[in-house]
């Protein structure tokens, strides 16, 4: 079943080499996505576009397929051995499988739903991405994990310890780490997988914030459970069940006045 | 109904002879060849030739010829083994042929090593010429070890979360850059585990080297790698079975040293791993 494309956009702009909707900033362009894994089919004719320096949130309940979405983008899933893909992926216009996947994965960073700090120190986390691209000089390295530590909201917490553990830090303070590594490779696109479930409303809102500034310079997609920080943080909000896309629009739009009463249900909390 | 207490104390009384079972006679026979050994150790018996048919002197040219079969063995077995394990844990594809490659080297090691002794001697000694020595032994010494060392170092590839290689590939690090740098520094201790066995294991074996290195009586040091050479385990056979009326002192006092050979060897390993365990940061 192909999904009514809910993006009017895509529709007046479906014809390829347009220059123009680069320059009104369309980041990725997807065209009738299906993903499998083994027999089972977790995206179905997903097709939508993502704008530059937005936030776009995508919700559903469980196994919707929010996450597989996700890790399609900087091609993640295809560690998975039994995953299998058609339709495109398009990054600026150019599809993702044509992009070296180490370059396309500096480009599109993500934050995994746990901290998920690598055995290293402080310092050589933040650094660890910037190394692997080739960067040695130390005080290139120690100039970069001050700008990025200081945009992740933790510099001033981490300062004096920069040698330690990263995983002597509070779990709030991993989660602005593993943000701070993701952005010191300067990425255009950063995906976030549910970075607030592990968290305490505290930490969520330092998360929050860090997310509404950095999408002056990134394009953001935030994968969460929570319908209440998608109203948040989203300028736009995907309602994924099922593995299809149900609907896509503006977040206030979702929020008040949902196309579907599918969407609406679940915005409402009544079932998910 | 049975009472919870008398079926716990039964279980426990079991439990712990089966402990007591192994833990006796193996405190039993260290305690028996201290007891013996130990008073045939002096500078001499390390450090001389053996004289007199071996009946006196010392065991020297056999303490360098183990150590220099274990070194040999181990330059040869650890960078194959671990990058044996590397490519199986880490690149392999899931199938039937890479299942059946993995389940023959984990029974290879099983495989008893007189086996391994005529495979040495048929490919090494005779048919790469090598002759019986110090190269061909090594050689069969590292061939008998390698399943243990890349079963081992596979598990300990394997047990490093697998979020770690995410994260790493997630911010754009190569494959290879991410085993290099994440996988195998918290591998370390699982694979000098598999070291640790497999050292002590071609330190001790008799069969391999029998027919590939092993010489009955040397009076000088070998020379080179393919000198043959005497060698602690083959030189206990020796003295216990093939020459009359050996002192039980030496004898008591070759196990000694043999067995205080391959436990300083693994006291090395050991330390080496406790300061990769200290790093461990999760």
């Amino acid at each position: 079943m192909v999904n009514p494309v809910r993006n009017k956009k895509l529709e007046e702009t479906s014809g390829r080499n347009n220059q123009e909707t680069i320059s009104n900033g369309v980041k990725f362009e997807i065209h009738d996505l299906n993903i499998w894994f083994g027999p089972a089919q977790v995206i179905k004719h997903v097709n939508m576009e993502i704008r530059s320096n937005e936030i776009l949130s995508v919700i559903g309940p469980a196994n919707s397929g929010k996450t597989t979405f996700l890790r399609a983008l900087n091609r993640l899933n295809e560690l998975n051995t039994n995953y299998r893909i058609t339709g495109a992926i398009e990054l600026e216009r150019e599809d993702i499988r044509g992009i070296k996947v180490e370059e396309l994965r500096r480009k599109i960073g993500m934050v995994f739903a746990l901290p998920l700090p690598l055995p290293l120190s402080i310092f050589d986390n933040v650094a660890y991405g910037i190394r692997m691209h080739g960067e040695r000089g130390k005080k290139k390295l120690e100039e970069k994990v001050e700008e990025t530590l200081r945009q992740a909201y933790l510099w001033e917490e981490v300062k004096d310890r920069l040698s330690e553990s990263a995983f002597k830090l509070s779990g709030g303070q991993q989660q602005r780490l593993c943000i701070a590594r993701t952005l010191a490779v300067r990425p255009e696109v950063v995906l976030f997988d549910e970075p607030c479930s592990g968290l305490d409303p505290i930490s969520t809102a330092k998360v929050e914030d860090a997310m509404v500034k950095f999408k002056e310079k990134f394009t953001i997609v935030l994968v969460t459970n929570n319908v209440k920080q998608a109203a948040r943080v989203g300028d736009k909000t995907a309602f994924f069940l099922n593995g299809e896309l149900v609907e896509l629009d503006k977040t206030d739009r979702i929020f008040t006045a949902p196309q579907d009463k599918r969407t609406d249900g679940y915005v409402r909390g009544k079932f998910g | 109904m049975k009472n919870p207490h008398i079926t716990q104390n039964i279980a426990f009384f079991f439990l712990f002879l089966a402990t007591l079972l192994i833990v006796v006679p193996v405190g039993f026979i260290v305690f028996v060849i201290i007891q013996k050994g130990l008073p045939a150790i002096d500078w001499q018996f390390l450090s001389d030739i053996p004289r007199h048919g071996m009946r006196a002197g010392g065991i020297f040219p056999a303490i360098v010829g183990t150590v220099y079969l274990v070194t040999g063995t181990i330059i040869f077995a650890l960078p194959i083994g671990l990058l044996a394990a590397i490519y199986l844990s880490e690149y392999s594809k899931e199938n039937l042929l890479m299942r059946l490659i993995k389940l023959a080297i984990v029974n290879l090691a099983g495989v008893p090593s007189v086996v391994y002794g005529l495979f040495g001697l048929a490919l090494f000694v005779i048919f790469f010429k090598f002759g019986a020595s110090i190269l061909s032994g090594s050689l069969t010494l590292g061939i008998m070890i390698l399943p243990i060392i890349i079963t081992t170092s596979r598990e300990a590839l394997e047990s490093v979360p697998y979020s770690f290689r995410e994260v790493s590939l997630s911010l754009g690090a190569s494959k290879w850059q991410t085993i290099r740098n994440i996988v195998l520094p918290n591998a370390v201790p699982g694979i000098l585990t598999g070291t640790i066995l497999g050292l002590g294991r071609a330190a001790g074996e008799t069969a391999p080297i029998l027919f590939t290195v092993a010489a009955f009586y040397l009076p000088q040091l070998p020379s080179s790698i393919f000198d043959q050479a005497m060698a602690l385990p083959y030189h206990l056979y020796v003295i216990s079975t093939q020459v009359p009326n050996v002192d039980e002192k030496i004898r008591y006092g070759t196990a000694f040293v043999l067995l205080a050979l391959v436990l300083i060897m693994n006291l090395v390993a050991i330390i080496i791993r406790y300061k990769f365990r200290k790093r461990k940061k999760w």
